[in-house]
């Protein structure tokens, strides 16, 4: 143990030199900053499947505006030819009343975007909201808002659409009212997860101890937080929703003639299948089409989100 | 330091969690007071209550029973919004983990300004601005780090991020939760040392919440000792290391490890038994200023062992 002592002794203070703390250096930094979403787009880039799904609904998206406004035909017009092959006239051939399919496949386009798109902001004021509420109260109201969701989840979409067109006319607004009233629950429970999850984080108490009202806690510190999980729900709602149209439309319950949409288009081209085939595959084709595009882009989404979860 | 002028008082605080019927007694009737300037070192193994004694204290649980006043006002019973954002002004606190404390997706700037935002203070944008970069300054920052994401930074200064965000209401009393924990060794004595200055600077009162004996001793001038939801000895920073007196405060001084490789070799640690303590424990004063939690006896035991 002395001789130890003796080693330690050997080391003198003139061998050493007091440079101090170089401050300066040491808080400096690197002169790039990658933010949060730039490694997400960056990661989202690399996943082919989910760049050519974004593709897909841009093309969509554009021909659904622009077909029906610049055709020679409107998606009503009756041409007199009827159950026509596809030709360079019509792309997609015509139906048994002689109407164009490629205009009328654009027009239904508009109908299964616009339930999409209604379907992903229900989910989001109204999912968003309610998950937060109940996750960031908790108690009692939480166990109040979580039964309302278990109620609503347990009643099936369909029979909510049939009892509303039981009180009013077919067509949009009674699939979107049913949307409305059951179509959030998934995206409530998803966000109450997350916010119980980010709650009790260190950040969000020190807001608290700021001072912070639970709405700025909402807006500022757990919406931006679980915007991931609400982005990747979103994605996977909206190919649900617009599965869920051509479904009612192909029973009948969608909208009426001689207003198009890929499943009234679906239901009519059945009964043609052996003379006119085309008039069932075009609008079939596009749902699975559309649907397999969200599909993807939610994946490449949740994976670029979240890349632990990939292996 | 003011030793006339006492800027918190706890009394009889006590915090339990889980059903009335069998609670978890994380913070069990305990009493101190803090003066104005001063540093209250509040030391304990993990799990003993000691952070949640600092959460009680600035109203983030509700707590179960007694009185924290805060300037001669029950901070537990303010009820207008209006004050209540007052005390939020006075009352500060420095979070443990700076891996946790800062929300991953706001900047360095916005994090430190949020306060303003809640408050609404400093409405001018260049007023603002420059409020937050005196801010970084003050805890050893730059202006360059404003736009920068938490991720970007390493413990020491996120933990800084964390400090000028306390500190950007003009508080004038700060609890600090572990603030060094989580850090290098040589990063603590920086923070440490910052803590210390902005005290001097700014007339801060801490409540420093610390297991680290040797680094309470550095920042305190009076320390408190918590076992099992309780305060078992409480006195000046100098008097608890050289002489303390309940076991278990021995116990604790003989694990802390000696900088010396000889000394250590030496250093014997004392086991502490736990010893249950009748209904008729209360804090004796054996040596003024220098609180001890026991019965009469035990106390009396204890004060002749520590002479021996």
């Amino acid at each position: 143990m002395e001789k130890r002592h003796d080693t330690y002794g050997e080391l003198t203070p003139e061998m050493f030199r007091v440079v101090g703390p170089r401050l300066a250096e040491s808080d400096q930094m690197p002169k790039k900053t990658v933010s949060f979403w730039k490694e997400v787009w960056y990661r989202f880039r690399q996943n082919k499947l989910a760049v050519s799904g974004v593709f897909i609904l841009a093309i969509i998206a554009l021909l659904a505006i622009f077909v029906p406004e610049f055709s020679q035909y409107s998606y009503r017009d009756q041409l007199g030819v009827y159950n026509e092959a596809p030709s360079k006239e019509h792309w997609f051939g015509t139906d048994d009343l002689g109407r164009d399919v490629f205009v009328r496949v654009w027009y239904g386009a508009r109908i299964s975007l616009f339930i999409g798109i209604t379907a992903a902001i229900i989910d989001l004021i109204i999912g968003v909201l309610w998950g937060s509420i109940s996750g960031l109260f908790g108690g009692r109201v939480d166990d109040i808002m979580m039964r309302i969701v278990d109620i609503l989840s347990a009643i099936p979409y369909l029979l909510v659409v049939i009892i509303l067109l039981v009180v009013m006319e077919q067509g949009l607004l009674p699939m979107i009212i049913a949307l409305s009233i059951t179509g959030w629950v998934n995206m409530a429970r998803i966000v109450r997860g997350e916010v119980l999850s980010i709650k009790n984080r260190e950040f969000v108490l020190a807001a608290r101890t700021l001072g912070a009202s639970n709405w700025h806690l909402i807006v500022r510190h757990i919406i931006p937080n679980a915007l991931g999980a609400i982005l990747v729900t979103m994605t996977l709602t909206i190919p649900t929703a617009i599965f869920t149209e051509a479904f009612l439309s192909f029973l009948g319950l969608g909208v009426n003639q001689p207003i198009a949409s890929w499943g009234t288009m679906a239901s009519e081209g059945m009964g043609g299948l052996r003379v006119a085939p085309w008039r069932l595959f075009f609008p079939a084709f596009f749902i699975s089409l559309t649907i397999f595009a969200f599909n993807a882009v939610g994946d490449g989404l949740r994976d670029a989100l979240d890349p632990k979860l990939r292996k | 330091m003011n030793k006339n002028h006492k800027i918190l008082e706890v009394k009889n605080l006590t915090q339990y969690f889980g059903p009335p019927s069998n609670p978890i007694k994380a913070v069990d009737g305990i009493s101190f007071h803090i003066y104005e300037g001063e540093t209250l070192g509040l030391v304990g193994e993990s799990g003993c209550g000691k952070s949640t004694t600092g959460r009680s204290i600035i109203g983030l649980y509700n707590i179960t029973d007694g009185e924290v006043i805060f300037k001669g006002q029950n901070v537990h019973q303010i009820k207008s919004k209006k004050e209540k954002k007052r005390l939020k002004r006075e009352m500060q606190m420095i979070f443990q983990d700076p891996y946790a404390s800062l929300n991953p997706r706001m900047t360095a700037g916005e994090i430190i300004g949020e306060g303003f935002d809640i408050h609404g203070l400093y409405k001018n944008k260049q007023e603002r601005q420059e409020k937050i970069i005196s801010l970084l300054e003050a805890v050893g920052l730059n202006r360059e780090h404003m736009m920068r994401y938490p991720h970007e930074f390493s413990g020491g200064q996120r933990q800084r991020i964390g400090i000028a965000r306390a500190l950007s209401l003009d508080p004038s009393f700060i609890i600090a939760d572990e603030p060094i924990s989580a850090l290098d060794v040589s990063i603590q004595a920086q923070v440490v040392n910052l803590l210390k200055e902005l005290q001097e600077e700014r007339n801060l009162t801490y409540l420093f919440i610390a297991h680290d004996l040797s680094m309470v001793k550095y920042i305190s001038d009076r320390i408190a000792v918590m076992y099992r939801g309780k305060i078992v000895e409480l006195g000046e920073a100098e008097e608890i290391y050289h002489h303390p007196i309940h076991p278990y405060t021995k116990s604790l001084l003989s694990a802390v490890p000696l900088p010396d490789p000889i000394l250590e070799r030496r250093r014997k640690r004392i086991p502490y038994v736990h010893e249950e303590t009748p209904d008729t424990a209360a804090m004796h004063e054996p040596v003024p200023g220098h609180f001890v939690y026991g019965t009469e006896e035990q106390v009396r035991k204890w004060v002749q062992q520590a002479q021996r």
